[in-house]
């Protein structure tokens, strides 16, 4: 596999995770408008790893849906952060937070490089990413005396270094495959006759 | 946590119009959420967002002597010239 399919993929499935993981807190965020704008930041995840997936399917000649759902779970490229189950919110806000630093940082990078498609396509995703940095950093300052939000970061900060750097990626939490199943299972379930 | 109302302009040069409220635990969250609610399927081209103590109601609005030619749709001369018509004793020339 090329390198940039490589990349790609590992972007993709970071971002699928993730977006996976935020949803799960649609229905029973904080409050009612952060439900919606959480919600909101998961499907943006899901669209950039749709676009990303694209890009690498023609490369790899697949689809984007195939890359998505068929692969088994230790074929997919996902950093540990992403796939970590954070059923308390501090957590998620400090995954959240850590996330969209080392994704500014990367995608930072991919504007810079020489291959035009890949610079466009993070331009793109940038413009969207933007927001969801405001909304990382305001939550940030309105958490960062929280004795329980500044142990959520040290526990997780060692995590967010693989994001912007796939070669320090080095397995996956069982988490994953749990997930997996999940994520999966409607795919998976597909009736006899039918096409997706 | 506090109401913001929405204003939003749907394109440049019209009215700011009052399109719902948010709740938020400060200004940057009213922002943010107003942002997401009210502009980012491309509806709006401006919003104001303002915090709803800072919104004045006015509600009483007193007109005990009845002066509706105050009021741009009210003043029914039609009525009056027909009862002055009568008292005269003359009628609307039919030929006008």
């Amino acid at each position: 596999m090329s390198e940039r399919a490589q990349l790609l993929l590992a972007i993709a499935d970071d971002e699928l995770v993730l977006g996976w993981r935020d949803s799960e807190w649609t229905g029973i965020a904080p409050f009612l408008e952060e439900d919606v704008a959480f919600s909101s930041i998961a499907q943006n995840e899901i669209g950039h790893a749709r676009a990303l997936y694209e890009l690498a399917a023609r490369d790899l000649g697949t689809t984007a849906d195939e890359l998505a759902f068929d692969r088994k779970p230790e074929e997919y490229r996902c950093a540990q952060l992403v796939e970590l189950r954070l059923p308390d919110w501090e957590r998620t806000i400090a995954r959240h937070y850590l996330y969209e630093a080392a994704d500014a940082d990367r995608l930072g990078r991919l504007k810079a490089s020489d291959d035009e498609e890949l610079a466009g396509l993070a331009a793109k995703i940038d413009r969207e990413e933007v927001y969801h940095r405001m909304h990382a950093e305001m939550w940030f300052d309105r958490l960062k005396d929280e004795p329980r939000f500044a142990t959520a970061l040290d526990e997780l900060r060692p995590l967010a270094a693989a994001i912007s750097d796939p070669g320090l990626r080095n397995g996956h939490t069982p988490e994953l495959a749990e997930l997996w199943e999940v994520m999966t299972e409607v795919r998976r379930s597909q009736p006899a006759g039918t096409t997706w | 946590m506090a109401i913001w109302e929405v204003f939003r302009q749907e394109r440049k040069g019209q009215p700011l119009q009052h399109a719902g409220s948010v709740v938020a635990p400060d200004e940057r969250f009213a922002d943010w959420y107003a942002r997401e609610q009210y502009g980012r399927r491309g509806e709006s081209v401006a919003l104001w967002v303002v915090p709803r103590e800072a919104v004045h109601t006015i509600e009483d609005f007193v007109d005990e002597l009845h002066r509706n030619y105050h009021r741009v749709d009210g003043y029914p001369l039609k009525e009056k010239l027909k009862e002055a018509r009568e008292r005269a004793g003359t009628t609307a020339s039919r030929d006008r």
